[in-house]
């Protein structure tokens, strides 16, 4: 392969070499704010290195409603420090909610009662649980893809693992009672659109869900008080389910008997009917057309290597990063360093549970020199594995292709 | 990209001195004004890079008023012509 085509298979958007004789601070700088490759030109131009308060510098995607992703480099271990995890909002007047002022109402129509707990009251009253589990953005890696749709354009980095504690919902739900023909329960948060006709960012799950074990009211992220652009001082954790419904500064909790309505409940958030038929179900919310969004798809992200770096012959090459699901735990990460000719069983890392990033490693020595075609599959234990080819639909969502990344040896 | 990188340290080196979003500006052309003066309520004018350029003058189209009857944004009816054709032609698929 001539070397203008294989920059231009990489997609151009790293050179390794190019960057090796720049200052360090701006080549971290370079390194941190990597593109790949398959992001729309406006969408590469317009990102840069910003450093909202509390957080270190990440990939600005939009400035207000604040979006920021992770970059690539804060996932080379399984836990992503408060400082660097993402940023997403909808709607931008976002307060600065304090522990003083802080209630948690519980009500509905299908709730025993209305009751009200304030933080010491949530902490005092229920067993307090700790759980690794990934919060993953419906539209991480929108961006990359093909043809492009409207949106926030992630990248990779609208994710992250954290160990979230809390106490479980379903004891605060069984101590204020739920009735029966309890359908759905609806969460709000303190957030608000800039127009009273904004619709409000309220989101519902099934009773089911609400009620498992791995449902939490979390207040704390990785040892410490969430971050206030994470959702202080509480969010919901909704494990295996995408961060569309962990709700960030959760205020009220609406337990129901009928399904939630609004914008945000529908036409957002929603797939095409079928076209993700292993998907948990959320019946209530379905329509002949459509169906919300529910559970993580698997997937896996390289972290040790990026497409267009260059090895020496004689080198080992690192194949490392994360794999993760909607909670069936992963099974197996299979590389191929042949492009996809064949293939061979990763190492797998620490099992943190089956909610959590779990870290994956494989070497390899090129035995000759030209350019290697390096993809990497993973499958969780019900035998779903990445997709080969983008399974499109008009918001962007469950983007799970397999990757693959070129590398050159000589 | 490199040039892109160096700008990238200077903002994060004097930090939030910088109001932030102000340091994005559209391209000027006819309908500008229109934009700013409609859409910056809601939300910053990078959301309009960001998503280019990829869209048609049909998918703006249907973004602006994705903004208006979804949203509620007071978008002022006679703007909304200029506000697409601005946005199809300084920031659509060509």
């Amino acid at each position: 392969m001539k070397r203008r085509t294989f920059l231009a298979a990489t997609g151009g958007a790293f050179t390794a070499g190019a960057v090796g004789a720049l200052a360090p601070s701006i080549a971290r700088a370079a390194t941190a704010l990597w593109q790949p490759g398959e992001l729309a030109d406006g969408t590469v131009a317009s990102a840069l290195l910003d450093a909202l308060p509390g957080k270190v510098p990440l990939i600005k995607r939009s400035f207000r409603p604040a979006n920021y992703e992770t970059p690539l480099e804060y996932f080379r271990t399984e836990f992503t420090s408060n400082e660097a995890f993402f940023v997403r909002w909808h709607l931008s007047a976002i307060p600065e909610v304090t522990l003083r002022d802080w209630r948690l109402k519980v009500r509905g129509d299908a709730s025993g009662r209305v009751a009200e707990f304030d933080m010491a009251a949530l902490k005092r009253d229920f067993p307090q649980v700790e759980l690794a589990a990934v919060c993953l953005c419906s539209g991480n890696r929108r961006g990359m893809f093909q043809p492009h749709v409207p949106g926030v354009e992630w990248g990779i980095g609208a994710m992250g693992n954290a160990r979230w504690k809390g106490v479980r919902l379903r004891d605060v739900l069984n101590k204020v009672g739920v009735k029966p023909g309890a359908m759905e329960v609806a969460f709000n948060g303190a957030d608000r659109g800039p127009f009273p006709e904004t619709p409000d960012f309220v989101k519902s799950i099934p009773i089911e869900k609400a009620l498992d074990e791995n449902t939490l009211i979390a207040f704390e992220m990785n040892g410490r008080p969430l971050p206030h652009l994470n959702g202080f001082p509480a969010r919901l954790v909704v494990a295996g389910w995408t961060g569309t419904y962990w709700m960030k500064q959760l205020t009220d909790i609406d337990v129901r008997t009928q399904p939630q309505g609004g914008f945000w409940m529908n036409p957002a958030y929603r797939l095409p009917a079928g076209r993700f038929p292993a998907a948990d179900r959320f019946p209530t919310q379905e329509t002949q057309a459509n169906t919300p969004i529910t559970d993580i798809v698997v997937s896996s992200l390289v972290t040790s290597i990026r497409g267009g770096e260059r090895f020496r012959l004689g080198q080992a090459v690192d194949v490392s990063g994360i794999a993760w699901d909607g909670g069936r735990g992963i099974r197996d990460v299979q590389v191929s360093t042949d492009s996809g000719r064949s293939w061979r069983p990763a190492q797998l890392g620490r099992d943190y549970g089956r909610y959590s990033f779990r870290q994956f490693s494989y070497r390899f020595k090129p035995e000759k020199d030209g350019v290697y075609l390096i993809m990497v599959k993973a499958s969780n234990n019900r035998g779903d594995a990445q997709t080969m080819d983008l399974v499109h639909n008009p918001a962007g969502y469950h983007h799970n292709v397999v990757q693959r990344l070129m590398i050159e040896v000589a | 990209m490199l040039k892109q990188a160096f700008v990238a340290v200077l903002f994060v080196a004097t930090g939030t001195a910088f109001a932030a979003e102000d340091k994005f500006k559209l391209v000027q052309a006819p309908g500008a004004a229109q934009v700013q003066a409609n859409c910056v309520a809601c939300h910053s004018l990078d959301y309009i890079q960001l998503n280019s350029r990829f869209l048609d003058r049909k998918g703006w189209e249907a973004e602006v008023t994705k903004m208006m009857k979804a949203f509620g944004a007071p978008v002022k009816k006679e703007d909304v012509p200029a506000i697409v054709d601005y946005l199809s032609k300084e920031y659509g698929k060509q």
